[in-house]
């Protein structure tokens, strides 16, 4: 992929349970354990744009302009809520680094230019992350 | 469910540290050509670091776990081949070290190596990247995953 990545960072605080509404009580507590438990994580987000540079502006993309889609499809909707009760993506599906990797990716690739957006690294705490890599191997 | 294109990647990485000593000099070469070549790394004695280690792999994500691998398994994995293996020993020690010196570059590889097959058997993810830090200036990659 020719061009120069830009990368921006988000961090929400978000609380959880790992839940699949599909399983019952001991399979969601037997699979997920002491995850399966109300609790909370600061996520750091890595959003990575790859483009050629706007010829006049020398952008990729206006920073404020990608500022302006992270406040309202990440910051709004993830930030001091709870993922399980407040969003709609884990009506069926655990809220894992996973699925909320994934739900993220839908949202950005909804609002963002075609074909602009090129990784997504999510952390959930400092032992783990997870990435979307548009093209990711390199064989 | 998964994003994108087929050949798009989602990874799992899990981090752990374990601290290793090691020295860098080769015993069939000279003190001279060690220290040239080596500089304050070739200390006969050794020094040490605390290496990071990143551990990454891809797969399809399970609907019913929504988890690429049991994070739980990764790290047993991990823990009982690497980090109980190389973690508070002197690495020149170790058969792996045996005929090639214990830079990082080489570190990275044996993990990666050790740790390819295992993984593979214990989930249906693959291990796409291993990532080693030695300072927190100095990293090294290898695997398929950039």
């Amino acid at each position: 992929m020719p061009g120069v990545r830009l990368t921006r960072v988000a961090h929400f605080s978000s609380s959880l349970r790992y839940w699949n509404p599909e399983l019952s009580d001991e399979e969601n507590r037997a699979l997920f354990g002491r995850r399966a438990e109300t609790h909370g994580h600061n996520y750091r987000l890595e959003v990575t744009l790859q483009g050629e540079p706007d010829p006049v502006t020398g952008m990729v993309m206006d920073l404020k302009d990608l500022q302006e889609i992270l406040d309202a499809e990440i910051m709004q909707r993830f930030d001091h809520r709870d993922l399980n009760a407040d969003t709609p993506f884990f009506d069926k599906l655990p809220p894992t680094p996973e699925n909320l990797l994934m739900a993220i990716h839908r949202q950005l690739t909804a609002v963002l230019p075609d074909g602009l957006l090129a990784s997504i690294r999510l952390e959930e705490d400092a032992e783990t992350f997870v990435e979307w890599i548009q093209d990711g191997t390199s064989t | 469910m998964d994003p994108g294109r087929d050949f798009d990647v989602i990874a799992l990485t899990r981090c752990y540290r374990f601290p290793a000593a090691h020295a860098l000099r080769r015993p069939d070469r000279d003190e001279a050509w060690n220290h040239r070549v080596y500089g304050k790394c070739a200390n006969r004695a050794g020094h040490g670091h605390d290496y990071g280690l990143e551990v990454s792999v891809a797969g399809p994500v399970h609907p019913r776990t929504g988890r690429i691998a049991p994070v739980e398994r990764i790290d047993a994995l991990v823990g009982e081949r690497v980090l109980e293996r190389f973690g508070y020993c002197l690495l020149n020690d170790d058969p792996a070290f045996a005929e090639v010196v214990p830079t990082a570059e080489n570190i990275v590889r044996v993990i990666h190596d050790e740790l390819a097959v295992p993984l593979q058997e214990a989930s249906d993810a693959r291990l796409v990247r291993v990532r080693l830090h030695e300072t927190r200036r100095n990293s090294f990659v290898y695997g398929e995953l950039r």
